[in-house]
């Protein structure tokens, strides 16, 4: 597990210009492997275009008290990127003008935000939306006393809880997330469970989160998920409700490890025969806007992380006009082939 | 021409057997995804067996290919070692039994 961000060690990774450029040279600049637009084409599929907006994935900072081997955001404790409050409220306003049925809360760990209670509470008191995600690493959970009400909070709002678990077991977990993740995240999951997340007839979701820790794609995600529930239920007693399998998508401290380990044309071999036209039809970006805690708008959260904003004269919360949005072309470079792999992959899991 | 017979990169090009004989290699290759669906054993079960065999037949392809389908499925790495001690212990016995019939051999021989 890596000790600071890319950005904390100067790696010339933490440049998007340079991820955009690995990914759009070699092995693609040859002609080894389609370009992700050729690839579309080749499958009849025209370029990308939004459909009308659902969800509202909004990242509300990239500090974090983990620093995983994988993490797309580049997350960690040195990391001081924080949305501010005039932004939450253009959040708001958004929420209240617009049809939007999620609103899905980022990070880092978006719970290490002073005013993330306070964003939770605005959005249930002054807007219709629906459902409210929050994507807790757990661990966050028991990172400080004055996190461990947590579960509490989620349910009185009722939170959707989506957690990272990268594998029921310790070594997997603790291998991708640092030592001793596993049995904080195990302990969190118990605390949710006891509020009654996961458990049946209380309306209380929690999902987990399942990414290969590794150099390959997920596996068939109901088979992970039964796997998942026999071996929390009998070690540990945990309930949950779904499991999401996602794909490891090449960027940032993932395309470090792929780099380094020399997996990467191998890894985007893979991801590029994967490639299924029925997952690609269904990305998320077609349904989802992304806001950066700076305000400004992407097509996903992948983008976001490529610097890659929505192309869009108004690519700014505070301008935010649906019309304009709507008529865009969403940002497509070869990461994408990560959201169209085999079952395909989105924040929700598989969706093919 | 390239002095290794094994490439890697190869594996990808598996498909291709079907240019030099459609018919034969898509009957081929439908009975290969056949074989591994679920069955009356499951898709993980047919995977360890595949990794097994694939050591025992010294496929560097098929290990390759075994390995990673294994992490796919989220199998662990005492179980592929374990069915490679499965493959093992087979072919080794198979070398062993045979000891048998040199036995029977040398005692027909001799005096």
């Amino acid at each position: 597990m890596a000790k600071k961000s890319l950005k904390a060690r100067k790696s010339e990774l933490s440049d998007t210009k340079r991820q955009l450029e690995l990914l759009s040279t070699g092995v693609f600049e040859t002609g080894t492997l389609p370009l992700f637009k050729e690839k579309l084409k080749q499958h009849q599929l025209s370029a990308l275009q939004p459909h009308p907006l659902e969800v509202l994935q909004i990242n509300m900072g990239y500090m974090c008290n983990q620093v995983c081997a994988h993490c797309h955001v580049d997350a960690g404790p040195d990391r001081k990127e924080y949305i501010t409050k005039i932004t939450m409220n253009a959040c708001i306003k958004v929420m209240q003008s617009q049809a939007i049925q999620t609103v899905d809360l980022t990070g880092g760990a978006p719970e290490m935000h002073p005013d993330f209670r306070w964003f939770v509470e605005q959005i249930r008191s002054q807007t219709q939306v629906k459902e409210i995600i929050v994507r807790s690493n757990l661990t966050i959970i028991l990172a400080n006393k004055k996190y461990h009400d947590l579960p509490l909070f989620f349910a009185k709002h009722q939170v959707h809880v989506v957690s990272s678990l990268p594998f029921y077991k310790r070594n997997k977990t603790d291998r991708q997330r640092g030592s001793g993740v596993f049995d904080s995240s195990i302990k969190a999951l118990e605390m949710l469970n006891t509020v009654g997340y996961g458990k049946p007839g209380t309306g209380l979701l929690l999902d987990l989160v399942y990414n290969p820790s590794g150099a390959f794609l997920p596996g068939d995600q109901a088979a992970l998920e039964q796997d998942y529930k026999n071996a929390l239920n009998t070690d540990f007693g945990l309930v949950f409700n779904q499991l999401f399998a996602l794909t490891n998508l090449p960027i940032s401290r993932f395309l470090d490890y792929l780099i380094a380990s020399e997996n990467y044309e191998e890894y985007m071999t893979n991801l590029v025969n994967a490639f299924n036209p029925t997952a690609a039809k269904n990305v998320m970006c077609t349904t989802t806007l992304s806001v950066s805690w700076d305000g400004y708008l992407y097509d996903c959260d992948f983008n976001q992380m490529l610097g890659l904003k929505v192309a869009s004269k108004r690519n700014h919360i505070s301008e935010f006009d649906a019309q304009v949005l709507q008529n865009r072309e969403i940002q497509v470079s070869q990461h994408c082939y990560g959201c169209t792999a085999g079952s395909g992959s989105s924040c929700q899991g598989a969706i093919a | 021409m390239k002095k290794e017979y094994y490439n890697p990169e190869d594996l990808n090009k598996f498909g291709e057997i079907t240019k030099w004989n459609k018919e034969l290699g898509e009957r081929f290759f439908e009975y290969y995804n056949k074989v591994f669906e679920e069955g009356a054993l499951t898709a993980r079960e047919k995977s360890l067996i595949a990794l097994a065999v694939a050591h025992v037949v010294q496929c560097p392809y098929c290990i390759d290919a075994y390995t990673k389908d294994g992490l796919q499925r989220g199998i662990e790495n005492e179980e592929m070692m374990e069915a490679v001690h499965v493959g093992a212990a087979i072919k080794s016995g198979a070398v062993l039994v045979h000891g048998v019939q040199m036995m029977n051999r040398y005692d027909q021989l001799s005096m």
